[in-house]
């Protein structure tokens, strides 16, 4: 009944929608041309950036580092398809989204972490940092970021627990470069900790942050594929040697090079502050961005409780967003004042 | 009264859902967020804050004819803290453990809004009987959003409902359910499962009655 009525309604408007409902008249919403680079393609493009990583860490910790990262992946896609079950919408799985920040996850994880809690932090991530916010382009914060939050929250024995079952024998046990520097013996951190080990990746952390070098080298596939833009990855990479240099010359903390090789500070100036929805839009408002998660992560570093903050840093200033992008709004040409 | 009085039975169960304090009205929302670690709290803190409101709705309806508009809110806060100190102090002298775990926010009843909202939107305005049973609907829905939302932090959050286990050793509790965030979370999901049904029920409304006028018009 209510069809028919609707259909009547229709035919009153006019042609076109009679048109339309033939299939005579497509209807589509501006832009008309595009630069032919869809959501999937992107996605894709940073999971390839992300193999080198994942590499890595497979290389130092063993294969089973991969155990981690798998339910986390398992966690996320399960989470977007059954998100779009619910809300009856096309299937956003194959966009590679919710893969990618499964992945994003996972190589934010301890190399021994349990899968299942891998499992609920892919589902949290997605279902809690993405879909209660709308899906795609509507979250606010970070996803894999907010999943490893979670985590952290949660099972904060087992997210620093970095031992690694690297050989078939025994298992490593070992502690991060930036525990060994907050919670250790001066004499040993410095004896054991050097900057071609922080450099190529021999050092205890999570699965894909080990590897500065296989960072850089997805960081350069990001750029050379114009994927993510050099703004925020540098300012953020200036703010931590200006902010770090500037308290090693105060006499606290160990100096630039060590912050920005060590714990996260990399992986997350890469792969994590340069999210397109989680990030400013405006030039000025990027670099801002990223000098903040810098001085944050610093800060946090050299007088938190905590050893690493590089993701309570980038999660903060994911807040900061809406913020940012009003106050450095670019000036419409030709207005005066 | 002039205009025509709901009945009894909806005065009642109104609080229950329909205008149930904290998934409706989002009030006191500071012991809902702040107790309930565990179901019992959840139990504790809703008595505490049900009895309170019934004797206060009681007292406050009595005497709502002698109290001046202007000073009323005074009014109803100095008999409402009559109250809270009644069961702060029974509280400690029988209940040490619970009293001791819900600490300070049993003194802050005195400032919980939903018990000073049903004293300005309902007891100032309606005979104590009336004033009663809705007090006790209010304090009911209370009781048992408090009790669920703290079944479900203690069951993730610590593996128990009510102290006794029931989720096995292999499962490792998610501790951030029995810190703050759990909270929000869960009251979160909770708030969202109440919109949903009620925006369902809204629609099925509007579609029978969308229904009901086209079979008028055709006739």
């Amino acid at each position: 009944m209510a069809d028919e009525s609707s259909v009547v309604d229709g035919a009153k408007k006019g042609v076109a929608l009679k048109a339309v409902s033939e299939g005579n008249l497509e209807l589509v919403t501006s832009p008309h041309s595009h630069f032919g680079w869809t959501t999937s393609r992107i996605m894709w493009t940073v999971t390839i950036a992300l193999l080198p990583s994942l590499g890595a860490g497979i290389f130092y910790f063993g294969p089973l580092a991969l155990v981690p990262v798998i339910g986390a992946i398992v966690g996320a896609v399960g989470c977007e398809w059954v998100v779009g079950r619910i809300n009856k919408k096309a299937d956003t799985v194959p966009d590679g989204s919710a893969f990618l920040t499964g992945l994003l996850l996972g190589l934010i994880l301890p190399p021994g972490f349990s899968p299942l809690h891998a499992v609920l932090g892919g589902v949290v991530a997605v279902g809690l940092g993405k879909a209660v916010f709308g899906g795609l382009g509507d979250n606010i914060f970070n996803p894999a970021l907010v999943g490893r939050a979670f985590l952290q929250a949660s099972f904060p024995a087992g997210m620093t627990d970095w031992s690694t079952a690297v050989t078939r024998v025994d298992a490593v046990s070992q502690a991060t470069p930036l525990g060994l520097f907050k919670f250790g013996e001066p004499s040993q951190f410095l004896g054991d900790i050097t900057t071609s080990k922080l450099l190529l990746g021999n050092v205890g952390g999570c699965i894909g942050e080990t590897s500065s070098l296989a960072i850089i080298v997805g960081a350069a596939i990001l750029l050379v594929t114009r994927v993510a833009h050099w703004r925020i990855m540098g300012s953020m990479l200036l703010g931590g040697v200006v902010f770090s240099g500037a308290f090693s010359l105060l006499g606290v903390g160990p100096g630039p090079l060590f912050d920005i090789l060590s714990g996260g500070f990399l992986f997350g100036a890469v792969f994590m502050a340069t999210d397109y929805v989680t990030s400013p839009n405006t030039t000025r408002g990027q670099y801002v961005f990223g000098a903040g998660i810098a001085l944050l992560t610093i800060l946090i570093r050299r007088f938190g409780g905590l050893p690493e903050g590089v993701m309570y840093s980038i999660l903060l200033m994911n807040a900061a967003v809406p913020l940012i992008n009003r106050v450095t709004r670019p000036r419409i040409f030709g207005a005066t004042s | 009264m002039a205009k025509k009085q709901t009945p009894i039975g909806t005065e009642f169960m109104k609080g229950l859902w329909d205008q149930n304090p904290v998934l409706k009205a989002l009030l006191g929302l500071c012991p809902t967020l702040a107790v309930t670690t565990s179901a019992m709290n959840g139990v504790g803190m809703g008595v505490a804050t049900t009895f309170v409101l019934v004797c206060a709705s009681l007292l406050i309806s009595l005497v709502r004819k002698a109290i001046p508009t202007q000073v009323r809110i005074a009014s109803f806060i100095v008999v409402i803290a009559t109250f809270v100190t009644i069961v702060d102090l029974e509280m400690k002298a029988l209940f040490p453990a619970m009293s001791k775990s819900l600490g300070a926010f049993i003194p802050l009843i005195v400032v919980n809004c939903l018990i000073l909202g049903r004293q300005e939107a309902f007891a100032s305005k309606n005979n104590p009987f009336r004033s009663i049973v809705d007090a006790v609907g209010m304090g009911l829905g209370f009781t048992l959003t408090l009790t669920v939302l703290g079944a479900v932090r203690e069951l993730l959050g610590n593996r128990t409902m009510f102290g006794f286990q029931v989720l096995p050793d292999a499962f490792e509790p998610w501790i951030v359910m029995i810190l703050p965030a759990g909270a929000f979370l869960t009251l979160g999901f909770m708030l969202g499962a109440v919109n949903t049904i009620t925006h369902r029920r809204e629609q099925a409304a509007i579609a029978t009655r969308r229904a009901a006028s086209l079979t008028v018009k055709e006739a």
